[in-house]
Order: structure tokens, then C-alpha cells, then sequence
């Protein structure tokens, strides 16, 4: 064997021969050829696992069956400080009871156990986030060797907090953690290692990953039937890669409650460039956030596999956004009240689902489904004052007034809380171009019509409206 | 001196600003890429010298020696006075009744 070529082109140029060794799906199969169409329920079926065994997979792992906790108190508040004096019962899905803190477990065990089960020695995953100690998790179960790559310094050596307590918790599990600077040659150094160790990409994207979030939507449903007696009138989750909505929704509509709607909740970042060294440790919020939320719905096939199976379009009913201080708040709110810590990250839906409640009748549901653990580096305390010593102002106020990297403004009333509705059929207007910029000149087929169409989740009218306005 | 079997941080250059990605924010492009494992020293070695480690994972890995048995110092951060108001702005709230704002 002749000396390999690690140059940063060399290593890209091969991404697609590394990632088919690395995940063992070919891809191709599911392109429908001549098109820029692919079959996503087909590649879900085929690759992927049924509800059925997911649950089995997670029952044996430990994952799962976590609590749905109404907030009684909460919800309380909402009432109180309502225009109308009406709100939801708002509940939560604690996801932070999971062996590694989050629902992120519920990802990693689909995943691990497929590479186990495929003959793979070890686990490599790209996170800087709660899936990394997941992966960490659950490849200690199993008995796989674990690296986590992470991005977690700024050009001066500062690291988030948050992430370094991630990093940690890898440790704790007995995974080899790589921390990085900036910047998305990230993959750069992931292709290497999958290239170096021959061991399988636990990617957030594989359709064992999403298989794997299904079941917290169906749990979800089946615990409101047998405590409530009904299905929630809407779920909301917390934003970023869409993995989270698209398995829960998946979930949901498995268990059969297709009257629920499903809205995302992203952090609003405006303004703060993802990539950027200089911003990097302005931002209090890792994940979760618009920086990821919209780039990603409006063009999922941006991660470390062909085609992502997390395609949040498709199942998404309405996306707001909430801001950095907003989310403190109620984490402070859902501690106060509700005796429980965890977050922050995980209750920017909360934030939402506290404004939302108060759009609704006082016999209607609203879940949250999803909690994370917190701890040191993680927590608001440590967030807030590692923004603080950043330059970053935090004050009480009206959160409408937050510019993100400049400013933290805790509500100074709860009823300034609000969740902002993102325009949704433009959201999905730029996905439909970023779509057609691949078609080109040429005519668009009409298996890429109905796959475009699937993909924004439109009816037949309002999709042939949205063509027309495109101009195609 | 640090002793072989010591468990240690190293620093590592992935890729110079010219090497880099295109496309970055200029901020980003203007520092190299840089990385930083841990793992079991293989020869005694000074702080500062480039040596080899044995990552947990069992891999092979070499930079530079920055940092003798690392620890984690993330804590809970400093105090917050905001927090405290709050939490009895909320109790006030939800058992007083009104709209005490």
C-alpha cells in the first residue's frame, strides 16, 4: 500500500468512498436516477428499524419509557399573566431520565447498536453537543471503542463551557475526546479518523439515528391516552438539525395522532455566523438555535451522510423562535416553580410552549418533548456568567430588545415572553430553490415535483401557487 | 521531566490559515485549525517537546506536550444576582394571585 495523501482536498475528495465504508448504507439505491428526487420512505424501511424493534433495542439499553410531567404551576402562571386569563396545560417529556441526560439516547442506541451488530469495533461521532455523550453511553453498553470530535476552543484557547462539560462526560463514559478550533474543517479531521480506525459514523442523520427519536413521539402519545385520555393538540420541539422533530413527528403519526400539530422552536442567533472564531463564545446557546435550525431546514442534505433522514419540512406545522434570555428565564421558571433543573438548551420549547399555551383553551394540551440534564458548565449560572465575563450585557427587560452577542435581556415580567412565528411557506419557498438550483435549466420531472411537494409538506394548490411564484 | 504512562494533553497543528477551507468568515480564515487529544505519554518527555500518545481509544497520536495529568475546572460559574429575583418574581406571581408586575 502505497503513502496516503491526508491533505485537506485528498481527505474531501475521498468523503464518499469514507463515509459508504463508514456507515455501510449505499445511498444510491434510494436516488431515483435521472432526478433530484430520492425514495425517503423506502430508505427509512430498508435501513432503518421498525417502531417495534427500536423499542426492544432501547428497553435493552435503558433508554426510554421517560416521564411525562405535567407543570401544573406553570401553567398556572401562564394562566395569570394571559391577556385572557386562559392557557394550555403545558406538560414535559423528561427526557433528561435517559442513561446519558438526554433524548440524544434514544438516537445513539439505534445507532450503536446497529454498528455493533454489523461487526464494526468502535464508534465515531461528529458532536459538540448531547449526542456525543450518547454515543459515549451507549458504546460503554455495548462495549465499543468511542471517539467524539468536537468543536470546543476559540483561536485563544477559550471553550464553551457547555461543551467542555460534554467533553467530560464523554470521558466518563470512557470515550477519546478530539477538541477542535472553529471552523467546519471539522469533517476534515472526522473523515481521517473514520479513515484511520475503520469504525462506523454514528452520524445524528443515519435512518437508525431518526428510527431511533420515533419512539419518544409515540411514548409521548400513548402516555397522554392512558393519563389524559387524549392526544395533545400540539408537540414542540426544539430545533437545529430537525433530527429531534422529524423522528418524534414520525413517532407521532406511527401512534396515530395525526391531528396533533408539530411546531419547531429554534434560539434566535440572528447575526452571529456559526463559523465565525471571533463570535464563537458570544453566543450562550451551542445548539438548538436559528444558526442551525434554518440552514438545515432549508437544506438537510448539508451533514455527514448523502441524504439526511431528518427532513423537519415534512413534518413541521409552524416554527418560532424564541430568544436567549427568554429561555433562561423559564429554566430558571421550570426550576422555581417546578423543582425540576435541567436545560437550558432543551427548554427553548418550553419558552415556546409557555407562550403558545396562551393562544389556547384551558382544556387543550401542549407538550414539550424533551428535557436535558445540566451541571456544572451547562447550567444558567455558568452560561450567564462566562457571558458576562465575554462583554455580553445581561439585564432585565423587554426581550424584544436582545441583539445576540451584544445582549442577554431576562423578561422582566413573564408576560413579555413571546414565542415569533418564522414565515414557514418562505422557509419552504428556500428549499424548493435551493431544489431547483440542482434541476437548472432543464425541465423538472414530475417525480421531482411530487418529491418537492412531499418534502415542504403542501397541498396540491398551495404548491402549484408557490411554482408560480417561483417562476417554474 | 514527565514520566511514559503520565496521562497528558497534547496540542496539535491540523492546518495552517492558508491551508484551510475556502469560504470562511475572515476571522476564522486568518488562525490555523488546531487540535488537542489526550492520552498516555510513550516516552518520558519535557513540557513543550513533540512526543507520541496512547489515546484511551488505543490510537497512536503525536503533538505537542502542553499540559501534565489535565483536569476539568468547569464549574458553576459566578454568582448571578439576576437568578434571585426571578424565582421570588414567579412565587409572587402564581401564589399572591394578581399581576404583580
Amino acid at each position: 500500500m502505497g503513502i496516503i495523501d491526508n491533505s485537506y482536498e485528498e481527505v474531501m475528495s475521498r468523503r464518499n468512498e469514507i463515509m459508504k465504508k463508514a456507515i455501510g448504507i449505499d445511498y444510491e439505491e434510494f436516488e431515483l436516477q435521472g432526478s433530484i428526487a430520492f425514495d425517503y420512505e423506502r430508505m427509512m424501511e430498508k435501513t432503518g428499524y421498525t417502531l417495534h424493534e427500536t423499542i426492544d433495542i432501547q428497553e435493552k439499553s435503558g433508554v426510554g419509557n421517560t416521564p411525562t410531567i405535567e407543570l401544573k404551576n406553570i401553567t398556572e402562571l401562564a394562566r395569570k399573566i394571559s391577556k385572557n386569563k386562559k392557557a394550555a396545560r403545558i406538560f414535559i417529556k423528561d427526557e433528561a431520565s435517559n442513561p446519558s441526560g438526554s433524548f440524544k439516547a434514544r438516537r445513539a442506541a439505534s445507532a450503536v447498536y446497529h454498528a455493533k451488530k454489523m461487526g464494526y469495533k468502535g464508534v465515531v461521532a461528529a458532536t459538540s453537543g448531547n449526542y456525543g455523550a450518547a454515543v459515549a453511553s451507549q458504546a460503554a453498553i455495548s462495549g465499543l471503542k468511542c471517539i467524539i470530535v468536537q468543536e470546543c476552543y476559540d483561536s485563544s484557547y477559550k471553550g464553551q463551557p457547555e461543551i467542555i462539560e460534554k467533553a467530560r462526560k464523554c470521558e466518563a463514559f470512557g470515550a477519546e475526546v478530539v477538541q477542535l478550533t472553529v471552523g467546519p474543517e471539522l469533517f476534515y479531521v472526522f473523515l481521517k479518523l473514520l479513515e484511520e480506525t475503520g469504525y462506523f459514523n454514528a452520524s445524528l442523520y443515519t435512518p437508525f439515528g431518526i428510527a431511533g427519536v420515533e419512539t419518544l413521539g409515540n411514548e409521548l402519545i400513548m402516555q397522554c391516552r392512558e393519563r389524559y385520555g387524549r392526544e395533545p393538540d400540539s408537540v414542540v420541539c426544539t430545533n437545529a438539525g430537525g433530527g429531534n422533530l422529524t423522528g418524534t413527528a414520525r413517532g407521532i403519526i406511527k401512534a396515530g395522532a395525526g391531528e396533533t400539530k408539530i411546531i419547531a422552536a429554534s434560539v434566535d442567533l440572528a447575526g452571529l455566523h456559526m463559523a465565525s472564531d471571533g463570535q464563537f463564545n458570544r453566543k450562550s446557546f451551542t445548539t438548538g438555535h436559528t444558526g442551525f435550525g434554518i440552514p438545515f431546514a432549508t437544506w438537510p442534505d448539508r451533514t455527514d451522510v448523502p441524504r439526511s433522514a431528518a427532513r423537519p419540512l415534512r413534518y413541521m406545522d409552524r416554527y418560532v423562535t424564541v430568544r436567549q434570555g427568554e429561555v433562561f428565564y423559564m429554566t430558571e421558571a421550570l426550576a422555581q416553580l417546578q423543582g425540576l433543573e435541567r436545560g437550558p438548551a432543551g427548554n427553548t420549547s418550553l419558552a415556546a410552549a409557555f407562550y403558545l399555551a396562551q393562544e389556547m383553551e384551558n382544556e387543550q394540551m401542549i407538550v414539550v418533548q424533551e428535557t436535558e440534564y445540566t451541571g456544572a458548565g451547562k447550567h444558567i449560572q455558568p452560561q450567564l456568567s462566562f457571558a458576562r465575563e465575554n462583554g455580553i450585557e445581561i439585564k432585565f427587560g423587554n426581550p424584544k430588545d436582545e441583539i445576540p452577542g451584544n445582549n442577554i435581556i431576562l423578561p422582566a415580567h413573564p408576560s413579555m415572553l413571546q414565542a415569533k412565528d418564522l414565515d414557514l411557506m418562505d422557509i419552504k419557498k428556500s428549499y424548493i430553490k435551493n431544489s431547483l438550483q440542482r434541476i437548472g435549466e432543464r425541465k423538472i420531472k414530475d417525480i421531482e415535483l411530487e418529491f418537492l411537494r412531499k418534502e415542504t409538506k403542501l397541498d396540491e394548490g398551495r404548491f402549484v401557487q408557490i411554482m408560480k411564484e417561483i417562476g417554474r | 521531566m514527565i514520566s511514559k504512562g503520565t496521562w497528558v494533553r497534547i496540542h496539535n497543528l491540523v492546518l495552517k490559515p492558508g491551508e484551510r477551507a475556502q469560504n470562511l468568515p475572515v476571522d476564522t480564515g486568518k488562525v490555523p485549525y488546531e487540535m488537542w487529544v489526550k492520552g498516555f505519554l510513550t516516552e518520558d518527555a519535557e513540557l513543550g517537546k513533540n512526543v507520541l500518545v496512547k489515546t484511551i481509544t488505543g490510537r497512536i497520536v503525536q503533538g505537542k506536550l502542553i499540559e501534565k495529568e489535565p483536569a476539568f475546572s468547569h464549574s458553576y460559574g459566578g454568582f448571578i444576582p439576576e437568578l434571585l429575583e426571578i424565582g421570588l418574581q414567579l412565587r409572587k406571581i402564581v401564589s399572591g394571585g394578581g399581576n404583580n408586575r
